[in-house]
């Protein structure tokens, strides 16, 4: 069995500057036009992500998480979507980008891992024929060495006896092997970006735990930067570097993923770890929700969109948080009217208690 | 009148209302009262097979053998992976399903057996919250009509109507009395669940069985949600059988927890003595594979299972865990460990193993990883290091 090669980097496009991230979103949005209206499912994101770094993109059913992801996979449907922004892919703009450079660069150089493995693959073809299509699209192999490679990727993924399991069919599969049946298929040429849509959250909890360590650990040999989509804070804690937490369509915290568990910033983010119940918390301190429901995207609240269910516009004063939308900024970092100093103060007198 | 009509016109009468939740009822059950016990409990689901002549080829064995009990007033959860029969146990004790063999005994009552006409008037004391939010409303029928349904079924008038208490159990789950005449379609899936909630409760019974009722809301509402039940659980001292496959939510809302492993209990006890002083390795794989939302987490112990739960047509013989189980010997492929409480544990800590493990959860000098190819890439990194 022969080891996953690191990306060659040498033959990707140089950046003229040397230093710009692998992968750089910047102010992008995506619109949907519906017939009850544009839905501004993206809402001016930016991000950036180095090679062999994971990125972990928290948030609730309806932030956009998702659509920002499909964005730079070019796979929404362009007869109804709008997208302006940049997408810079080592230097490669793809906002714009014509299907046929998507197509080369989609399974080759960004693959991705789909929440559904059962819908995700398709129930006619092997399990190894649809591993080694894209590998023969892109490599140009012959039949034979596809599969090869195929089995091979499986053996990787701890698929047992992969001579024989590569002419199974997807239904043949239990779940936990569809998966990672999948992560092989997302794999098989050596991708620089891997975009993970809930990869487990179909899963068993003791699956899960199988299945991410095995991201982690491969991605370790080979370099991948990874894109983690979750609403799950536990599967971030373990496996991401940093973290983008998303609301509305806007991300609204940033930082590192120490960062956004010990000290968040932002009051979604302390209402999402106030609403998650832990292992080792005392049991009797009831659970702190965030009230209300998560905004429809048709017509998002004006000004900060997290106003209507935030404790703490008082302290902010005025109504500057329906009127006025507050920014992100670079680097570490809450879209938040508050100060410094309430952030802190707030945090440390009234959120770090509840959390332990 | 039959009989049946009018014991519930009895029961109407006697029937308190609750206008909120401060108002606790008058009779808070006394603690330590066995409401329901289930014994030997089995359901194998027949698989036929057959061209022409159909002939039953083999079983799906779902429950096989479970033992458990919930006293009045208390929150029994219950967690494991899919497949486990953790739903199926729910359905055979709120007899939607009817046992292979075993016994179900509510309130001295045995309803295993019990016909439509025997079930009705526990039924009403016996209620279920379903996990998904929109298939278990009929979107044709308005708030209103859903909440009061129950109440129809049972022929119970609660004083001042049943449009009343429907009001009043909406503001009880936090709904706004004013939505009686919604349809479920313009609520959220928290609102939903509220509603389900709603209709579990009015009929004031003594048992819900809640299966996943929150694994199919987003985090902020789960919050929402599970705080309610507690609610529910703790004022109006109803018992409960959480069903549900997140760890820490369960140890959140139960008092005392019982794990499965394909149709059997492996283990049972008080809720610090299984997430503190765990037995079964199989309880220990679960709670390692768990992820908490810490970075600090490191003093827990690492366990990766290979491969997934094993087909419950063909379980395996003696203990079901033994092939994924780090400590098995020949004695657990022969002989079936029985649940019984070990030596060092706290009482009414069942355990189901013969080889227990060390009662703690702290990080072990060496992670068991069963998992061949992590294990494989692990050893070539350390190597490399």
């Amino acid at each position: 069995m022969t080891t996953l090669t690191k990306p060659d980097t040498s033959s990707a496009p140089q950046d003229p500057a040397g230093d710009a991230p692998f992968l750089s979103v910047r102010d992008l949005y995506v619109r949907f036009a519906t017939e009850d209206g544009t839905v501004k499912a993206v809402d001016g994101l930016s991000f950036d992500l180095e090679r062999g770094e994971t990125l972990g993109i928290v948030g609730e059913s309806g932030s956009g998480k998702s659509v920002t992801n499909l964005a730079i996979l070019g796979l929404h449907n362009p007869r109804n979507t709008t997208i302006t922004g940049e997408i810079l892919l080592d230097g490669q703009e793809l906002t714009g980008a014509s299907q046929r450079t998507l197509e080369r660069l989609r399974g080759n150089k960004m693959a991705m891992i789909f929440q559904d493995s059962l819908t995700a693959l398709s129930p006619y073809y092997t399990v190894g024929r649809q591993i080694a299509e894209p590998f023969m699209k892109h490599t140009g192999a012959s039949r034979r060495e596809a599969r090869a490679r195929a089995i091979e990727m499986l053996a990787k993924v701890g698929i047992p006896q992969p001579q024989t399991r590569v002419d199974d069919y997807p239904h043949q599969f239990s779940g936990g092997m569809r998966q990672r049946a999948m992560i092989a298929l997302a794999l098989v040429c050596d991708p620089a970006l891997l975009i993970a849509d809930e990869p487990t959250t179909a899963l068993d909890v003791t699956v899960q735990a199988q299945v991410l360590d095995l991201l982690k650990d491969l991605q370790q040999e080979t370099g991948t930067a990874i894109i983690l989509i979750t609403h799950d804070l536990g599967v971030i804690a373990n496996t991401a570097d940093k973290v983008v937490v998303m609301y509305a369509g806007r991300a609204v915290e940033r930082g590192t993923t120490r960062e956004i568990l010990k000290e968040p910033q932002h009051p979604y983010a302390w209402g999402l770890l106030g609403s998650i119940p832990r292992l080792t918390a005392s049991v009797d301190v009831p659970l702190a929700p965030i009230p209300g429901s998560p905004p429809s995207l048709l017509n998002p609240p004006s000004g900060c969109p997290f106003h209507t269910r935030c404790a703490f516009t008082a302290t902010v004063g005025g109504d500057r948080c329906s009127t006025e939308r507050p920014q992100l900024p670079d680097g570490r970092g809450s879209a938040c009217h508050l100060t410094a100093e309430q952030k802190r103060d707030i945090f440390i007198e009234q959120i770090q208690p509840r959390l332990r | 009148m039959s009989e049946q009509q009018q014991q519930s016109l009895e029961k109407a009468s006697t029937l308190e209302p609750t206008p909120s939740l401060a108002k606790v009822p008058e009779q808070r059950p006394e603690p330590g009262e066995r409401l329901l016990e289930v014994t030997g409990l089995r359901k194998y689901f027949p698989i036929n097979g057959g061209f022409i002549f159909q002939r039953r080829v083999g079983d799906v064995r779902a429950v096989d053998g479970v033992d458990f009990h919930i006293d009045k007033g208390e929150a029994l959860g219950m967690v494991g992976e899919s497949g486990c029969g953790k739903s199926t146990t729910g359905r055979l004790v709120t007899r939607l399903l009817e046992p292979t063999d075993g016994k179900v005994v509510y309130a001295g009552q045995d309803i295993t057996h019990a016909d439509r006409k025997q079930l009705a008037p526990i039924r009403s004391e016996i209620q279920m919250i379903f996990q998904d939010p929109y298939a278990s409303l009929n979107p044709r029928q308005t708030v209103g009509t859903i909440i009061s349904g129950p109440m129809e079924v049972n022929h119970l008038n609660p004083p001042g109507g049943r449009e009343k208490r429907v009001r009043e159990l909406l503001e009880i789950v936090g709904l706004n009395p004013e939505h009686y005449n919604r349809f479920p379609h313009e609520f959220s899936g928290g609102q939903r669940q509220r509603i389900g909630v709603a209709r579990a409760l009015a009929l004031n019974p003594k048992l819900i069985v809640a299966d996943e009722p929150v694994s199919a809301l987003d985090v902020s509402i789960q919050a929402q949600v599970v705080n309610l039940l507690q609610q529910v659980q703790q004022e109006l001292g109803i018992a409960f059988l959480f069903i549900a496959h997140d760890l820490a939510i369960v140890r959140h809302f139960s008092q005392r927890v019982a794990v499965m492993y394909l149709g059997k209990i492996v283990e049972v006890g008080d809720r610090d003595s299984i997430y503190n002083k765990p037995r079964h390795p199989y309880t220990h794989a679960l709670l390692s594979a768990a992820p908490e939302a810490d970075p600090d987490d490191d003093g827990r112990e690492r366990i990766r299972l290979a491969g997934d739960v094993p087909s419950p047509i063909n379980p395996p013989s003696g203990c079901r865990f033994r092939t994924r189980c780090w400590k098995a010997q020949d004695l657990c492929a022969s002989e079936e460990p029985p649940l019984i409480q070990l030596g060092g544990s706290k009482d009414g800590h069942l355990t189901a193993c013969h080889f227990p493990e060390e009662p703690t959860v702290a990080a072990r000098d060496e992670d068991i990883v069963l998992d061949p190819a992590l294990a494989a890439i692990e050893e070539a990194a350390d190597k490399t290091l």
